[in-house]
C-alpha cells in the first residue's frame, strides 16, 4: 500500500498530517532498523484520530513502520483495546473478573445494563455508549472497578457509577 | 519478623513520586556509589541477596542474569509491568507511589549488565500509571540521571522507554511480550532459546518483574546478605502481598517473603468481612492451586507454598468466605483463561473453552456428575501440552477447586442447580474499612 502524498486512501489529509506528526516523537523510542515496534502506539494514535482502527488506518500504520499491512491488522484484531469498529462515544468497561466480582461486580454489571437499557453488552441505540465486561483490571484491592474511555474507577457503588457517568461530555 | 519496609517505605508521603522526594531520601545515593564499582559486583550482591523474580515464577534473578551470553551485543532489559494476573495489584503502586525507585533499579541492573537500552512494558488499561513513568523518566532525563551519561559523571549512555499493551493478559508471558514489544500479535515463543540469550530483536534480553527491579537499590545500598537476612532460605527480601476478596481491609502488604498467610489474612487484612467463616483462599493469583480453609497456616516463601501444593505465584491472595460457591467462581476464572488464550495451542485454545462451557452448564443445573470428571480431565490434557504456562494456569484452578471441593460440584449435578443460588455471591455493599484508601502497608 503506497500513499499519495501523504494521503492514505479514504482517509481525510487533514488527520493523515495529525497522525504523522503525533508518529514522530513515538518513533524516536525504538531503533531506526526496529520501527515495526510502533505498531501499537500507532494504531492506538489512529484509533483516538480516526475513531477506530478500519483497514485503511490499518493500512495507514503499516505504511509509516515500513510494514505490511496484514501485520497491522494481526496486531489490530488482538488486542482488546484496539477497536476495529466504531463504538459508543464513551466506552464503559467493567471488571466482573474474580475479586470484582466477588464485592459486587455482577450486581453492577446488572445495574449499568439496566441503566443504559441494554439487554447485554453493545452500543446504546443513540451511540452514547458501549458497555463491555473486560478482565481484571489490576484493582483487585480496591473492587469494583471500570474503566471509562480508558480511565479507572474504583471501589465503585452504583451511586459513584451514577455520578461518573453524569460528568461525561 | 522484620519491620523494614524495602518497597513502600515512601507510599503515601506528599509527592511520593517526584524526582525530589526521592533525592531528598538519599535516592540516586547508590546509583553515585555504584558508578565507582566494578559492574561485576553489583550482580554478585544481587546473587547473594536471594532475590526470586515477583512476577510469580519465583525464579533466581542473580542467576537469569548469569544466562547473558558474554559476548553479544547489544542486550536489552525489559521491566515487566503488564501486571493482569487476577487477584495481583501490586506493581501498579510501586508504580504510582515510587517510580524513581524503579528507575534507580533500572539503571543499577543496566549498568550491571552493560545494557544502555530498556523498556518498561506496561498493560494497555494503566493508563495513569504509564503517565506517571513518563512524567519520572522525564524528570530523570532532565536532570541528567539518565541519558548520555548516567549521573551527569559516568560515560554510560542509558534510556528508558514506556511500551504500553492494548489488553492482552498473554503479554505478560515474557516471549509475547517481547512479540509485542516488536509489534506483533502476542504468541508466546518455543524455549529454548530463552530471552537471555535470544531476545527482543534477536538480542539477548532480560525481563524482570517491576517489583524485582525496585529491590535491586536496597539490595545494593545495604548489600546482598542484608536482604537475604530479611528472606528465610533460598528466598530473601520483602515481598508486596495483595490481598483482596471478603476481608475487611484488601489492599497491599509489605512483609517478609515467609510471612505467615494465615496471619496476613486474619490480622493484617482484618479477617473476613461480616465475621462469617473463611472457606478458601487462593494464594498466589488466580492461576496458583486454591487452598481449602484449614490449609492456609504456612508460610509464603515459595518452596513452603510450593510444599503446601501450591504457588505464592505473584503474591496476590484472594480471599473467599463460607457464602462463595467454588463451582461460580472457578466458572469465572475459567471464562477468564478462554478469554485470554493467544490461541496458538490447540489444547488451550479448545481446552479453556470446553472448560468453561462445561462449568457454567453445572453452575446453570444442567451438568451431571460425568460432566465433573470431563471437567477434570479436560484440565489434565491441557496441562504440561503448550508452548506457554498459561495452559497450566488455566488447568491447575480446575484440577485444584475439584480437588477440594467435589462434594459441591457434584451438589450442583444432584439438585440441578447451584445450592447457593445468587444468595451471599457478590457484597452489596463494600466492608467497612475498604473505603480508607487503596494502599495500605504495614510496619
Amino acid at each position: 500500500m503506497t500513499n499519495h502524498a501523504g494521503g492514505v486512501e479514504g482517509l481525510p489529509r487533514e488527520k493523515v498530517e495529525q497522525f504523522d506528526r503525533a508518529l514522530a516523537p513515538i518513533l524516536k523510542r525504538y531503533p531506526p532498523d526496529r520501527q515495526a515496534s510502533a505498531m501499537i502506539p500507532a494504531l492506538r494514535l489512529g484509533q483516538a484520530l480516526f475513531g477506530h482502527i478500519s483497514p485503511a488506518v490499518q493500512a495507514l500504520a503499516a505504511d509509516r513502520l515500513g510494514t505490511s499491512p496484514s501485520r497491522a491488522e494481526e496486531v489490530a484484531t488482538f488486542y482488546v483495546m484496539l477497536e476495529t469498529h466504531p463504538t459508543g462515544k464513551h466506552l464503559v468497561e467493567l471488571c466482573t473478573n474474580i475479586s470484582c466480582s466477588l464485592m459486587g461486580g455482577d450486581q453492577l454489571w446488572g445495574y449499568l445494563k439496566r441503566k443504559l437499557a441494554l439487554e447485554k453488552a453493545g452500543t446504546t441505540a443513540d451511540g452514547r455508549y458501549s458497555l463491555r465486561e473486560v478482565e481484571c483490571l489490576g484493582s483487585c484491592g480496591t473492587a469494583p472497578a471500570m474503566l471509562v474511555d480508558e480511565e479507572m474507577y474504583e471501589q465503585l457503588t452504583p451511586q459513584k457509577v451514577d455520578s461518573i457517568l453524569k460528568g461525561l461530555s | 519478623m522484620s519491620d523494614t519496609l524495602v518497597l513502600s517505605a515512601r507510599w503515601g508521603r506528599p509527592n511520593s513520586a517526584a524526582l525530589s522526594t526521592y533525592r531528598a531520601d538519599g535516592g540516586y545515593g547508590t546509583l553515585d556509589k555504584a558508578l565507582g564499582l566494578d559492574p561485576a559486583l553489583i550482580v554478585d550482591e544481587v546473587k547473594k541477596s536471594n532475590l526470586r523474580g515477583r512476577g510469580g515464577a519465583g525464579f533466581a534473578t542473580g542467576l537469569k542474569w548469569t544466562f547473558l551470553p558474554k559476548d553479544i551485543r547489544p542486550r536489552y532489559l525489559t521491566v515487566n509491568a503488564d501486571e493482569s494476573e487476577p487477584g495481583t495489584f501490586k506493581d501498579r503502586y510501586i508504580i504510582e507511589h515510587d517510580p524513581h525507585q524503579l528507575i534507580e533499579g533500572i539503571a543499577l541492573t543496566c549498568y550491571a549488565l552493560d545494557i544502555h537500552l530498556a523498556y518498561i512494558y506496561i498493560r494497555g488499561e494503566f493508563a495513569k500509571q504509564a503517565r506517571i513513568l513518563e512524567v519520572a523518566i522525564e524528570e530523570a532525563r532532565a536532570a541528567g540521571v539518565i541519558g548520555p551519561k548516567l549521573l551527569g559523571k559516568k560515560d554510560f549512555d542509558l534510556d528508558i522507554h514506556v511500551h504500553r499493551g492494548a489488553g492482552a493478559y498473554i503479554c505478560g508471558e515474557e516471549s509475547a511480550l517481547l512479540e509485542s514489544l516488536e509489534g506483533k500479535k502476542g504468541y508466546p515463543r518455543l524455549k529454548p532459546p530463552f530471552p537471555a540469550v535470544v531476545g527482543l530483536w534477536g538480542k539477548p534480553t532480560i525481563i524482570n518483574n517491576v517489583e524485582t527491579i525496585a529491590n535491586v537499590p536496597w539490595i545494593v545500598q545495604h548489600g546482598g546478605d542484608a536482604f537475604a537476612a530479611l528472606g528465610t532460605g533460598k528466598s530473601g527480601g520483602t515481598r508486596l502481598f495483595g490481598v483482596s476478596g471478603h476481608v475487611n481491609r484488601p489492599g497491599v502488604y509489605e512483609k517478609a517473603c515467609h510471612y505467615n498467610l494465615k496471619k496476613l489474612i486474619m490480622e493484617d487484612a482484618g479477617g473476613i468481612v461480616g465475621g462469617r467463616a473463611l472457606k478458601a483462599v487462593i494464594p498466589g493469583g488466580s492461576s496458583s492451586p486454591v487452598l481449602a480453609a484449614h490449609e492456609i497456616d504456612i508460610s509464603m516463601e515459595f518452596d513452603a507454598v510450593k510444599a503446601a501444593g501450591s504457588m505464592s505465584g505473584s503474591g496476590g491472595v484472594i480471599v473467599f468466605d463460607e457464602s462463595a460457591c467454588m463451582v461460580r467462581a472457578l466458572a469465572r476464572l475459567s471464562r477468564f483463561y478462554a478469554e485470554e488464550s493467544c490461541g496458538q495451542c490447540t489444547p488451550c485454545r479448545e481446552g479453556t473453552n470446553w472448560m468453561e462451557g462445561i462449568l457454567h452448564k453445572l453452575e446453570a443445573g444442567h451438568g451431571t456428575a460425568a460432566d465433573v470428571d470431563k471437567l477434570e480431565q479436560v484440565a489434565n490434557s491441557i496441562a504440561g501440552n503448550t508452548i506457554c504456562a498459561l495452559g497450566d494456569a488455566a488447568a491447575m484452578p480446575v484440577q485444584s477447586f475439584i480437588k477440594k471441593f467435589k462434594p459441591e460440584f457434584l451438589r450442583h449435578a444432584e439438585q440441578r442447580c447451584c445450592p447457593f443460588g445468587d444468595h451471599g455471591w457478590g457484597l452489596t455493599q463494600a466492608p467497612q474499612d475498604a473505603v480508607a484508601g487503596p494502599v495500605r502497608y504495614a510496619r
